[in-house]
């Protein structure tokens, strides 16, 4: 093995979603950061859907982008249609979408990447971590060289002991036609890891050319386009449609005539897949009383003629995938380019690290993305980034930025992953966020800027432009506060044209808002300075007022628990010779060893009851060491 | 709507008792005593202070209870914060409604231990005292399922889990709309949402009402009288009782409902309940009381099992032993005046047993003694004081819930924002959870992919 000459201060295993953000934040906060990948010609490729955001998945690119991550600006870039969801619901669930074009996506990311000072993107499979008794070195590459670093990153997405499966037919890859990586879940293992099984599958590609669009109903996207990012961007690309279709009782009937040959449904699949991501044959088995199922067919660049059919994800042989598919109207003579397939992969979980994403069993080591066993771009890029900023500040002898579940998206998913492990692939939900009102797709830049700058993620110029807008919303939210109706005769014609006629004098224009039928546009017909007002400060006052109960409601929640979000738990505690607890809380404690009282409060089988006793020890076991100290 | 941590909860046990007690502890106690709370003489609050006055709704004006109010200022309080205590009429409708405003006011329920926590945390009680309270605690909210499971053969557990059950399936539905907006599941369909809410809304009143009617409730240790027809209950009831309160004839069948009276034993007070003979009858009448006779088994503290002596061991006799098979049984053979012919089969053996005549009172002091030793060890006495604190907050509970629910279901008439719905309804499971166990983000997830083929 021949070390390397230089020592990194990060490196960074993978360059998936959750690799690059990890390398860029690295490199960005002003460590020497290496990026190890299979291929560099892999970068950032999406691997499955050509989409970024959704529900909740929205939520996390925007406070990836707030912290001065990279995937939102990406998007923007090379987006080709964009759309916001949900938007006859409230503004704490809309949520932006984004069809990518995939190539351009790839390319444009490493771009950025390339030009990154202080970091180094090398090609080479790294088969083990370099373990000096005990501790963390650096890596080993299976080309022989050996590089070292203060700090390791580790985000393999599907490729640690990838194996793909068609049909009954199966073989190792890390994704179609790239290698798996062989080696480092064997060793993690050895190393006391606890290393699960899970699955994920993804839809055959499409030949454009030989689909009927003329059959199928075309849906656009916004126009125009909103953006992702909080910074100035420009979404340039052209927008294209997608279409939709739908299988039928005849499709369903094909793949029923297939389950014989399913690697799932006889049994030689044993890692476990995602609920809200099942394959076609698992929707036709769970849901027989459906007779269709849709699909949304989305283009996969601008200059490729392939097309990704969501929701058709199928491990059934290939000759079933034509049979299928072709059943399929609009897709009666479709050729198939890249098959469909699933793919096991090894994981390790979750519960095995900080909130930081530092392993608890190797100072310095990181894990990031589906290695924590999550799925989706989004969530990958988010830990990625997290696992990045905490990987360089600990290099900097720093303390970690851990996000709580009042803070972000970002904090609810880690702090589940890391407080409850997972048994399938996570994805986030806007469900999982207990203060889903405050965490809000508008707001992450008000809930996170300020932190992406104190880490020197956001620029100077992205911060002054933020800075302005926050003191923008300030004051006029305090002006809509203060300014009362005079019941002057422009007032009195708006209250009485649109029937609030039980308004009276001096209401402050803030508990006019509050009226489920006004909006502040509304505002403008006798209010002349709401007129000048830019939009994206009138949708923050709007919210604001709106919300205004339920925020102060969920405030005062969060004011609460932080007692117990703050009250550390000694690492070696003894749950057993503590007074009071019940069994069954005792050996859940014991098994997932929380680091604060708020996790351990959420730990499924651990009592209110029994967090009150906790916390009446460790008070008193403060108390007994204070008494000590004196 | 005032927001503060401010915590309630009723601090006397449950019953229709002379005084209740409602307690509330936090930075809004006094503020809510304002709006509640009309004193007979105007002028503010002293602390330490009694002052009578009526409790009234803010909403509707309407007077509730005319009531003794003391305002505790901090720190000199239990928990070192405002405290207010509302000295209401006992009556369950008047505590009931007393809790509800205070509720309504922004107050939340108390976590179990809460007050006491508080009063630690606060430095006004030493860790020793806390750690005997919170043991107290610990073995209570363990207890709390098990006395649900345990009260009216389970019925009432089973209650809780279906409200839970109502609330899971309104709230995924929420969910599924919110977060699968591109899964092909249509318009959200209100009547999906708003009958699971109306289902739960009528379970809590079922048994809201349970609770005020004091049938559950009713303090004491209950002691059920079973036998054959003619085995002598009534009798033995009467005696007890030293007074003629059961109609007894040589008819087989007279008692056809339970008769409950209160005994006193030295302090302690036993319920005693005399059911109707059982046996095989056609009698539609007497068949039901017979069912309600068994179905009351399981609920019973202990089983008082009459047998005549002077009649063999029959096929009723079977059938009664067969019910009693987890039950605390005190076998009582009547009839010690007549010649013996009685048989015990070997199932006896281990079985208390006492030879009494409730015709001329043989042996009714030491049966007395006998149902006296059984519950007043200091162990049995503890688990019945948890025992009313647990029910306590089954009903705090419900209420709460309550509450909540009426917001949502007011709220889905008027057209609703998904997302707002989802936080009262995770609100009210969340009280709901106190007693069944808390509903996790997986059991909602799992309802959700479970009831709608999500999937892209």
């Amino acid at each position: 093995m021949i070390t390397y000459e230089n020592v990194y201060d990060v490196i960074v295993v993978g360059a998936g979603h959750a690799g690059c953000e990890a390398a860029l934040a690295a490199a960005r906060m002003g460590c020497h950061t290496l990026m190890l990948t299979i291929n560099l010609d892999a970068i950032a490729l999406m691997s499955c859907n050509p989409a970024i955001g959704g529900l909740a998945k929205g939520h996390l690119v925007k406070e990836i982008d707030a912290l001065g991550g990279e995937m939102a600006k990406n998007i923007d870039a090379t987006g080709i249609q964009f759309r916001v969801l949900n938007t006859r619901k409230g503004p704490a669930v809309r949520a932006s979408r984004a069809q990518a074009d995939k190539q351009l996506y790839r390319l444009r990311m490493k771009r950025v990447m390339e030009h990154q000072s202080r970091l180094d993107l090398k090609q080479g499979e790294v088969t083990a971590l370099y373990v000096d008794s005990g501790d963390l070195r650096g890596v080993d590459t299976r080309s022989g060289i050996r590089f070292l670093a203060k700090t390791v990153i580790v985000t393999t997405g599907t490729f640690m002991r990838g194996l793909i499966h068609i049909g009954l037919r199966n073989y190792p890859g890390g994704r179609a036609a790239d290698l798996p990586s062989v080696g480092l879940s064997d060793q993690l293992a050895s190393l006391g890891f606890t290393v699960g099984r899970l699955k994920t599958g993804t839809p055959a590609r499409l030949d454009g050319r030989t689909i009927n669009y003329a059959k199928l109903d075309k849906q656009f996207g916004d126009n125009p386009p909103l953006p992702f990012s909080f910074s100035a961007t420009e979404i340039t690309l052209p927008q294209v449609p997608c279409h939709i279709a739908y299988t039928n009782k005849r499709s369903h009937e094909i793949i029923r005539a297939g389950l014989d040959r399913s690697p799932l449904y006889v049994g030689l699949i044993e890692g476990i897949g995602p609920r809200y991501c099942p394959s076609i044959e698992d929707k036709v088995v769970r849901f027989p009383e459906k007779d269709r199922h849709q699909t949304f067919l989305e283009p996969e660049g601008l200059d490729t003629v392939e097309i990704y059919p969501s929701g058709l994800s199928t491990s059934l042989p290939i000759d079933i995938q034509y049979f299928f598919y072709r059943s399929i109207a609009g897709l009666e003579n479709v050729e198939i380019m890249r098959p469909a397939y699933a793919i096991e992969y090894d994981y390790v979980d979750p519960i095995q690290l900080h909130s930081s994403l530092e392993t608890k069993l190797i100072p310095n080591l990181y894990h990031a993305g589906q290695i924590n066993g999550t799925s989706g771009y989004e969530e990958a890029a988010a830990q990625g980034l997290m696992a990045g900023i905490n990987a360089a500040l600990r290099s900097k002898g720093r303390n970690p930025l851990v996000l709580t579940r009042s803070d972000a998206y970002i904090g609810v998913m880690i702090d589940d992953l890391v407080t409850l492990g997972t048994k399938e692939p996570y994805r986030m939900f806007t469900s999982r966020a207990e203060y889903r009102l405050l965490l809000r797709e508008d707001n992450a830049d008000l809930r996170l800027r300020e932190k992406g700058y104190a880490l020197g993620l956001v620029s100077e110029e992205e911060y002054v432009r933020f800075f302005e807008k926050r003191e923008k919303i300030a004051h006029e939210y305090s002006r809509v506060a203060s300014m009362r109706l005079t019941l002057n005769s422009q007032e009195q014609a708006f209250l009485e044209a649109n029937g609030m006629t039980d308004i009276h004098k001096g209401t402050t224009y803030e508990q006019l808002l509050r009226r489920p039928e006004m909006s502040y546009d509304h505002l403008s017909e006798f209010d002349d300075v709401s007129r000048e007002t830019p939009r994206e400060i009138k949708t923050q006052v709007e919210i604001q007022v709106k919300y205004h109960g339920y925020i102060e409601r969920q405030l005062e929640q969060i004011k609460r628990s932080q007692n117990f979000e703050s009250s550390r738990i000694p690492t070696g505690l003894d749950y057993f010779s503590i007074q009071g607890l019940t069994t069954e809380s005792r050996e859940k404690l014991s098994a997932h060893r929380p680091d604060t009282l708020g996790q351990a409060s959420r730990i499924p089988g651990v009592t209110a009851a029994a967090i009150s006793v906790l916390s009446v020890y460790l008070k008193a076991n403060a108390q007994k060491i204070t008494s000590r100290a004196d | 709507m005032y927001i503060c941590d401010t915590i309630v909860a009723v601090s006397t046990p449950p019953g229709n008792g002379g005084i209740a007690i409602v307690r509330i502890s936090g930075a809004c106690a006094a503020e809510i005593a304002d709006i509640l709370f009309k004193p007979l003489k105007n002028g503010g609050f002293k602390s330490h202070r009694f002052y009578f006055g009526f409790i009234s709704d803010p909403k509707t004006s309407e007077l509730i209870d005319e009531i003794m109010l003391v305002l505790m200022r901090a720190p000199h309080s239990y928990t070192r914060e405002d405290v207010v205590e509302l000295h209401c009429h006992g009556g369950m409708l008047i505590v009931d409604r007393v809790l509800g405003l205070v509720l309504s006011c922004g107050a939340r329920l108390a976590d179990p231990g809460e007050f006491t926590r508080r009063a630690f945390l606060n430095g006004r009680i030493d860790l020793i005292q806390a750690e005997a309270v919170m043991d107290i605690i610990c073995s209570q909210t363990t207890g709390a399922l098990k006395l649900a499971q345990s009260q009216h053969g389970g019925a009432l557990s089973h209650r809780f889990e279906e409200i839970q059950e109502y609330l899971l399936r309104a709230l995924a539905t929420v969910e599924a709309y919110i977060d699968f907006p591109e899964d092909d599941l249509g318009e959200a369909d209100l009547n999906l949402i708003k009958t699971p809410i109306d289902s739960a809304l009528i379970s809590i009143n079922v048994l809201l009402r349970g609770f005020d009617s004091g049938r559950i409730l009713r303090e004491g240790v209950s002691a059920l009288i079973v036998g054959k027809p003619n085995a002598g209950k009534s009798s033995l009831l009467n005696r007890l009782l030293n007074e003629n309160r059961a109609i007894v004839t040589h008819l087989p069948g007279t008692t056809r409902d339970i008769i409950e009276e209160v005994l006193n034993l030295d302090g302690l007070p036993v319920r005693l309940l005399d059911t109707a003979g059982i046996r095989d009858t056609d009698d539609i009448a007497e068949k039901e009381g017979i069912s309600r006779a068994l179905g009351y088994i399981s609920q019973a503290d202990v089983v008082l099992f009459v047998m005549d002596v002077s009649r063999s061991f029959e096929k009723e006799d079977m059938m009664i032993l067969d019910a009693l098979i987890d039950s605390n049984v005190i076998a009582v053979l009547n009839k010690s005046d007549l010649p013996p012919l009685l048989n015990l089969p070997d199932s006896f053996a281990c079985m208390n047993r006492i030879t009494i005549s409730a015709t001329n009172g043989d042996g009714i002091t030491e049966l007395k003694e006998l149902l006296h030793n059984e519950f007043s060890s200091d162990a049995e006495l503890d688990s019945r004081q948890c025992a009313f604190i647990s029910r306590t907050r089954h009903r705090d509970a419900l209420i709460s819930a309550h509450l909540t629910l009426t917001r949502c279901s007011d709220a889905l008439a008027a057209g609703p924002a998904l997302e707002l719905l989802a936080v009262d309804l995770r609100g009210a499971l969340s009280v709901i959870g106190t007693v069944t166990g808390s509903t996790t983000t997986d059991d909602v997830l799992d309802m959700i992919f479970s009831s709608f083929c999500i999937g892209k």
